[in-house]
């Protein structure tokens, strides 16, 4: 889900740039307010856990793969603004240093992994879960957290690229970037990411916050208000 | 560093030593890369052409360590799970490092 520098027109990846610098400064502010020194630690490991989980590619059958993000999980344990940072820096290291996601799409990668999910998984953790605090409807948000954040992540990727052929085309008639249509590009992503891919989001969401329930409860963001 | 704290950091050592496989996974079941995110040459082999867009911006940004793969496009499956290896490690420093030092600059400007 890394797009690739090319895919992208100009009017796409401009504005992404756009609204993923808005969102930066948005989380300086907010993060500003809401930091605490001693969550500091855990916002580094928060990065490291999501450089590393987007390093194990799954294989599937067709031949492509995939690998989860993990923004769910930090948006839920540390809020999503940490997650905006914690993913973007993730991002732009990729990008910069391994070539993992080209650098015009920087923000586009930024809005669809450190923006769309961190926001859509906290919302649905919030409102699956209601006043629960513990049990298995907890785990259930947890778990639709993960699934339905990086679905939806996946479905706006595919967006970006499917509208290519629409909005940038050459003057012989061929797209100038992203060569498929939304017909093509919205099936192909939604359904590997419908499965296998997010239920491994949703698995390792629902697993960690399991996990931190039971040796951190207090730390658990998502749970304090 | 608290104790549970020390847990968490042995728990990314012990993924990012597992991190070759997701390069052995892969290679093992013949998938290739994610979708959209394929090169030029092997777009041109799907579609017969290569769009101009991604012809002159492709070759935009020359990576230090392209696909984690210190060893480029020949290395053998050893080379490569190395530079993963080493590509994990680095990635995991730096990005905690990173967010540690910009997260100790918000939280100095907020006193």
């Amino acid at each position: 889900m890394h797009i690739p520098d090319g895919y992208l027109s100009p009017q796409t990846y401009i504005p992404l740039y756009g609204i993923s610098v808005s969102f930066w400064a948005m989380a300086q502010r907010k993060l500003k307010a809401q930091l605490s020194i001693k969550h500091i630690p855990y916002l580094a490991m928060a990065a490291a856990f999501c450089f590393v989980i987007m390093m194990f590619n799954i294989p599937i059958p067709g031949g492509t793969t995939g690998h989860a993000v993990g923004a769910a999980i930090i948006a839920i344990l540390l809020g999503p603004w940490t997650a905006v940072l914690a993913v973007s820096v993730v991002l732009i290291l990729q990008a910069l240093l391994f070539g993992d996601g080209g650098i015009t799409a920087i923000g586009a990668n930024c809005f669809n992994m450190a923006v769309v999910m961190p926001f859509v998984s906290y919302g649905i953790f919030k409102w699956v879960r209601g006043k629960s605090k513990r049990g298995p409807r907890v785990a259930l948000s947890g778990f639709l957290s993960g699934y339905l954040g990086l679905v939806v992540a996946a479905l706006v990727t595919a967006i970006e690229f499917g509208i290519q052929p629409l909005i940038a085309v050459g003057t012989d008639g061929r797209p100038l970037y992203a060569p498929y249509p939304l017909s093509v590009a919205v099936p192909a992503m939604l359904l590997e990411h419908l499965f296998p891919f997010g239920l491994i989001e949703g698995l390792i969401t629902m697993l960690l916050l399991k996990y931190f329930l039971k040796y951190e409860p207090d730390l658990v963001y998502g749970l304090s208000t | 560093m608290t104790t549970f704290q020390k847990k968490l950091w042995v728990g990314l050592l012990i993924l990012t030593l597992l991190t070759p496989l997701g390069i052995l996974l892969p290679e093992k079941f013949g998938a290739e890369e994610a979708w959209g995110e394929w090169g030029i040459e092997k777009l041109e082999k799907l579609l017969g052409y290569i769009p101009e867009g991604l012809k002159k911006w492709s070759d935009f940004w020359r990576a230090p360590i392209p696909d984690y793969n210190f060893g480029g496009e020949e290395a053998s499956m050893t080379v490569q799970v190395i530079s993963y290896l080493i590509s994990g490690l680095l990635g995991v420093g730096i990005c905690a490092l990173a967010v540690f030092l910009i997260s100790k600059l918000i939280a100095k400007n907020g006193q």
